[in-house]
């Protein structure tokens, strides 16, 4: 993976994800290490997103790396009318690698192209956010002992969850079930079931939660918006009904977990938070050895 | 049938060197034009639209002096007009007749359906992938959001 960009998940084989989940397992047992002390990593933030810039710039900074970056578009050269290309180009003077948010879909993929170091997509707009599907990946191991023959929920907004569609495509590679919760308006796009299909996969549909909590191994919650349905009415009819509270839990399986990409508005009742069920904070910490992995793999350390 | 079948070879032959794209579905032969510059080209061009033809009922055709097509103009004529027949005439004589085929990849000519797509807000050249031949379906190489046929805007 030296010197390649990762800007979609499926720029990288199963195999190569497999080697990075396997290199954060390492990074999970001895995280501070300073491999990483002669190298600069820039996080260019083009729109905010303080989870993932923080994630990454813990991830750099426990490995003895420096971060250079802006947080958004407004304290950049941007806001003085400069070219994606020639920011990406200038920055790629002053880094050894650099990490990119922006609110354009395809900005990453651009960038990859007229920057001369490698370029690691921390999300473009709705399209693409792969190293939220590779801490996801990492959880989902870490928590079942495997990948494969899998029992997993998505639960929320399936139409639009970009973490979704990228979870749902990766782990097609492995030979999972998949069971999608959601509202009629917010059903998985059949772009995104083809992958599934391809493999000869089996998917189940369902609009009540609880049906799929008895059997499941992985519940993937995700949040429902309001600026997602046409009908506010609809909206108002739905969105009690995508909320997990403790109670539901009773009869789940025993090596069940509970995932959320976060930030959680009130799609988890806290009263979820302390059960062993509970996964999503464990699952962000998860976030920045996924990250320690793709870094030192993409500069050519591990 | 007769009269209009030798009209048309008429006309085709009347060119002695250049090309000519037969075959156009009749409402795309104005689109054929603006794709390939044509209404700003110097040379003589002769085009007909709504003729009567065996295969289609209806069909356009567009005739350039002098004018030999080179492979990406061609991509344009497949994806405006994935019917289309070529002809490539020298000294009266047809040298060469074949249908126009739709690419792999489409390069900068379409524009991304997508108005979040970065190809939209950059100066950067579009570039899509043919997901689907017979329904003409493009994926954008940067946003990765499917652009179809009755969605297209030449550029």
């Amino acid at each position: 993976m030296k010197n390649r960009s990762l800007v979609s998940i499926n720029d990288y084989s199963k195999e190569e994800y497999l080697k990075i989940l396997d290199i954060a397992e390492e990074f999970e047992k001895n995280p501070k290490q300073k491999i990483l002390e002669n190298y600069v990593v820039a996080t260019l933030f083009f729109e905010p997103s303080t989870r993932t810039r923080l994630s990454f710039e813990s991830a750099v900074n426990q490995l003895g790396g420096k971060v250079i970056g802006f947080t958004d578009a407004a304290s950049s050269s941007v806001k003085k009318g400069e070219s994606l290309k020639d920011t990406i180009k200038t920055v790629a003077n002053y880094s050894d690698l650099i990490v990119m948010r922006h609110p354009l879909e395809g900005s990453a993929r651009f960038a990859s192209e007229v920057s001369a170091v490698p370029i690691i997509n921390a999300g473009d707009g709705a399209n693409q956010h792969p190293t939220q599907c590779l801490l996801d990946l990492y959880s989902i191991r870490k928590t079942q002992g495997k990948l494969d023959n899998l029992h997993i929920a998505f639960v929320g907004d399936l139409k639009y969850g970009r973490t979704v569609h990228s979870n749902v495509i990766a782990l097609a590679n492995f030979n999972c079930t998949f069971h999608f919760v959601s509202p009629f308006e917010l059903k998985l796009p059949s772009a995104v079931k083809r992958h599934i299909k391809e493999k000869n996969l089996e998917y189940h549909q369902y609009t009540d939660l609880n049906e799929v909590i008895p059997f499941v191994d992985i519940l993937y919650m995700t949040r429902i918006q309001r600026e997602r349905f046409s009908d506010p009415v609809e909206y108002e009819r739905v969105k009690n009904a995508y909320i997990l509270n403790g109670n539901m839990l009773g009869n789940c399986k025993p090596n069940m977990k509970v995932l959320h990409p976060l930030p959680r508005v009130n799609e988890i009742n806290e009263n979820v938070d302390d059960m062993k069920e509970a996964y999503y904070f464990q699952q962000a910490r998860n976030g920045v050895y996924v990250r320690q992995a793709l870094m030192a793999s993409i500069l050519g350390i591990k | 049938m007769e009269s209009k079948k030798t009209r048309k070879e008429l006309i085709v032959s009347a060119l002695e060197n250049g090309t000519v794209i037969d075959h156009i579905p009749s409402k795309n032969v104005f689109q054929v034009i603006k794709i390939l510059g044509l209404d700003s080209f110097d040379n003589q061009i002769l085009f007909g639209t709504n003729l009567d033809s065996r295969r289609y009922g209806k069909k356009g055709i567009i005739k350039v002096k002098n004018k030999f097509f080179e492979k990406e103009e061609i991509n344009k004529i497949a994806i405006a007009a994935p019917s289309a027949t070529l002809i490539v005439i020298r000294d009266f004589e047809i040298i060469e007749k074949k249908a126009v085929e739709v690419p792999e990849v489409v390069d900068k000519f379409i524009k991304c359906i997508n108005p979040n797509c970065v190809t939209n807000h950059e100066n950067i050249p579009t570039r899509f992938a043919v997901i689907d031949k017979d329904a003409i379906k493009l994926q954008c190489h940067y946003c990765e959001k499917t652009t179809s046929k009755e969605n297209f805007i030449f550029i």
